[in-house]
């Protein structure tokens, strides 16, 4: 029969139970039982140096492998650090479980040392949350939260429990079903509606597949590949899917936006079909909604139902797994005795053509200088280095936005970045998870130099396991998003926008104990990042780059996307 | 025109918050919430009244029916629906209206749940815009003092209610692994 054992023992052999092999953490007064308990288990916890790392390090994990990853932190402060990552991994639909802390029961609401709401507070953070209350509870609790978070559309879960149900002694309760009457899972997509979509599908002329993280969360990567070798459809990835078709594909095309190629976003406005897949219709992806891909009918699949519709009309809904859905389109498509008749060929051979010239005109292309570093320069050297197959992760800003530009992923899972959300100091932790995950894997931390120092004592992390890490640091010396926008649209009245004192990298991973260097010159720049992907432990390469550079095309707040500038001096408005 | 939706929903802590948080995240204002338990223990059954644009309506109440907690809501704001509301009112009145309030009551169906020197504790339900004006109505005797239930709703069709079955656990294979 089953033994007695503590609350705190019984969460670890819940865990245990669901292949949870390393948590991200951070101990404290009322999770003291829970780190005397994880003293002796085999369970790995990895001591994080801020609790809101402990949640982007658990969503680096979990974006990296597609299990779900696992953080924790103590009551009160420890809990409430933890909502940014929560957030994000809601915004991007990342799985994570997130145990805190919670004072004793009899204190609840007593205002005690440590205590805060967690249960409220992260009740929009979360796409469930629980307050275990009796120790009882606390396997289904533990059990379901991992359901919750990995299943449909997944999301973070948050478990709150207090310091007295960690300590209570119990018997595990074998949970051998999950009953949650209310919480339906849509798998199947309607027969009648994917029939629809294929006549759709044969039918159309200037077809595009839109592709998103959704795909990356089924792991329907296959599909998709089949899906446009079959139709022979161009396709774009999301921001959020970027590998979930190879980059290498001679069917895609790049990714569609406000920092989107102007192939990508010419092809969306002029499609007759979009074949959304697991996309969300982003106001990043659409730009002015009312403008969007206007002469497109749109067959718009994806798990959650309340996405169908939210910002774009379908004509064709399919709520279901992208992955059974593309399974059964693909099917369907072999079946299909139908095949494209001359007019519909040659049509069909003409809108390729006409995205060739859309790539051949305004090319997203690596601006290099004799003189200083273009951020674009160094994009795309790590491109070289990575051959897509680094993991690759970023924050928010220009440096996001020029590495999916610029940087090729062979295939999902390597492309991890703070997407929804767009929180700042995201990379360096999300690469902390992403290298315990994937310990064989080249792990690039590409970040500005703004979200670095948001991220600094994490260094001491990366040091302390001793995870080879490349820092790659886009320094321009500014908050460059937000000065490329005041730049544009506030009369280049940059308030509050530069980063003086930006310590000296070399002198500061000296200082964690690792290599650092700083460079500035374009010449040293494929030696330099070279040398840090050779050097066995992490790395800190800090790359000043042109301060002025801005990120193009840009689609301007409000603009439709094919309204897009395409860079300066002089902006040119696409027809 | 009064918008409802209807919700079933898990008797559990936090399920109130989750799908009220829905609406305050937006900045809409709860017009009316009831809730109370429904034939099975476990089940409560939530009325709510807002005033939500339709397209964003449609929109949060998909969203409650993505809560885990939440079974099954509804928009019963154009289907065939009984929509009740209880309101008590107090009113103070001067002898000589006594009569006349009397009788005010019983043109609205209303039942007296108390009477003193002062005047009455009059308990009516119906249609809540009918309330409205029985509310109104005792105004005009004098002083009154008011409390509205909230509208309460039944629909008129029979939804099939999709429940998701239970699901075997991963831990759960390991745990008969283990046992057996």
């Amino acid at each position: 029969m089953s033994t007695l054992m503590s609350g705190a023992r019984m969460l670890l052999e819940c865990l245990s139970r669901e292949g949870v092999d390393c948590m991200f953490g951070y101990p404290g007064g009322v999770t003291l039982p829970l780190y005397d308990t994880l003293y002796d288990h085999p369970l790995r916890h990895i001591l994080v140096r801020h609790e809101e790392n402990a949640a982007f390090a658990a969503e680096g994990y979990a974006r990296a492998t597609g299990k779900v990853g696992v953080c924790c932190a103590t009551s009160g402060p420890g809990a409430t650090n933890l909502t940014t990552g929560l957030v994000d991994a809601m915004m991007d639909s990342i799985p994570i479980v997130a145990i805190t802390g919670q004072v004793s029961t009899k204190l609840i609401g007593s205002d005690a040392f440590q205590e805060a709401d967690t249960f409220g507070i992260t009740r929009s953070c979360t796409k469930h949350n629980y307050l275990v209350k009796k120790l009882d509870d606390l396997p289904q609790i533990v059990h379901e939260a991992f359901y919750v978070a990995a299943s449909g559309r997944p999301g973070p879960v948050l478990v709150d429990i207090p310091k007295d149900v960690f300590q209570a002694q119990g018997h595990y309760q074998h949970v051998t079903a999950i009953h949650l009457p209310g919480y339906k899972v849509f798998t199947e997509g309607h027969s009648g509606q994917i029939r629809r979509a294929v006549q759709l599908i044969l039918r159309s002329e200037r077809a595009l597949v839109y592709a998103g993280g959704g795909i990356v969360a089924a792991g329907a990567a296959p599909e998709l590949r089949e899906f446009v070798e079959r139709t022979g459809f161009p396709a774009v990835n999301t921001l959020m899917g970027l590998g979930a078709l190879s980059s290498e594909h001679p069917n895609f095309i790049s990714m569609p936006g406000m920092h989107g190629s102007y192939a990508a976003n010419m092809a969306m406005s002029n499609a007759d079909l979009l074949v959304a897949l697991g996309v969300r219709f982003d106001d990043r992806v659409t730009g002015r909604l009312a403008a969007f891909a206007p002469h497109a009918k749109v067959i718009h699949v994806d798990i959650d139902p309340a996405e169908i519709g939210k910002n774009r009309a379908p004509d064709v809904p399919i709520v279901g797994d992208v992955k059974r859905v593309l399974a059964r389109l693909n099917q369907a498509l072999a079946e299909s005795k139908e095949s494209p008749d001359s007019t519909l060929g040659s049509a069909r051979k003409a809108w390729w053509h006409q995205i060739r010239s859309w790539k051949e005109e305004h090319p997203l292309q690596p601006t290099t200088s004799d003189t200083e570093i273009k951020p674009q320069h160094l994009m795309a050297e790590i491109d070289r280095l990575s051959q897509g197959r680094a993991i690759v992760t970023s924050d928010v800003g220009q440096h996001q936005m020029w590495a999916a530009q610029l940087i090729r992923f062979g295939e999902p899972r390597l492309w991890i970045n703070s997407g929804g959300l767009g929180a700042m100091g995201f990379g360096l932790p999300a690469a902390i998870g992403a290298q315990f995950a994937r310990p064989d894997k080249l792990v690039f931390a590409i970040v500005g130099d703004g979200g670095f120092q948001m991220a600094i004592p994490e260094l001491s992390t990366i040091m302390s396991y001793g995870l080879p890490v490349k820092i790659v640091v886009m320094n321009n010396g500014y908050l460059g998003m937000v000065r490329q926008w005041q730049e544009l649209f506030y009369n280049n009245r940059l308030s509050s926008v530069e980063l003086d004192c930006f310590p000296d990298a070399e002198k500061l991973a000296a200082a964690y104990g690792f290599k650092g260097r700083t460079i500035e010159k374009p010449w040293e720049l494929s030696a330099a990042l070279e040398a840090a992907v050779q050097e066995p432990g992490p790395y800190l390469l800090n790359v000043k780059v042109s301060p002025a550079e801005c990120v193009y095309p840009m689609v301007p707040a409000g603009g439709a996307i094919n309204e897009m500038v395409l860079g300066p001096p002089q902006p040119v408005a696409a027809k | 025109m009064l918008q409802i939706i209807s919700l079933l929903l898990e008797n559990k802590p936090g399920a109130l918050m989750r799908v009220t948080g829905l609406l305050t995240q937006r900045g809409y204002n709860i017009e009316s919430l009831t809730v109370a338990r429904t034939l099975d223990p476990e089940l409560s059954r939530m009325t709510i009244a807002v005033e939500v644009d339709s397209t964003l309506r449609e929109q949060v109440i998909k969203q409650m029916n993505k809560l885990v907690n939440v079974l099954q809501a509804t928009d019963l704001t154009d289907l065939p629906a009984v929509i009740r509301e209880l309101v008590l009112v107090r009113v103070r009145t001067a002898q000589e209206s006594r009569q006349a309030v009397l009788k005010e009551a019983e043109i609205f169906g209303g039942r007296v749940v108390d009477s003193s020197t002062e005047g009455f504790a009059i308990e009516v339900t119906g249609d809540p815009e009918k309330l409205g004006e029985f509310i109104d109505v005792m105004r005009s005797y004098g002083e009154i003092e008011v409390t509205r239930s909230g509208a309460l709703a039944i629909g008129l069709e029979t939804k099939k209610l999709r429940l998701q079955p239970p699901v075997p656990t991963k831990g759960a294979t390991k745990v008969e692994e283990t046992v057996q």
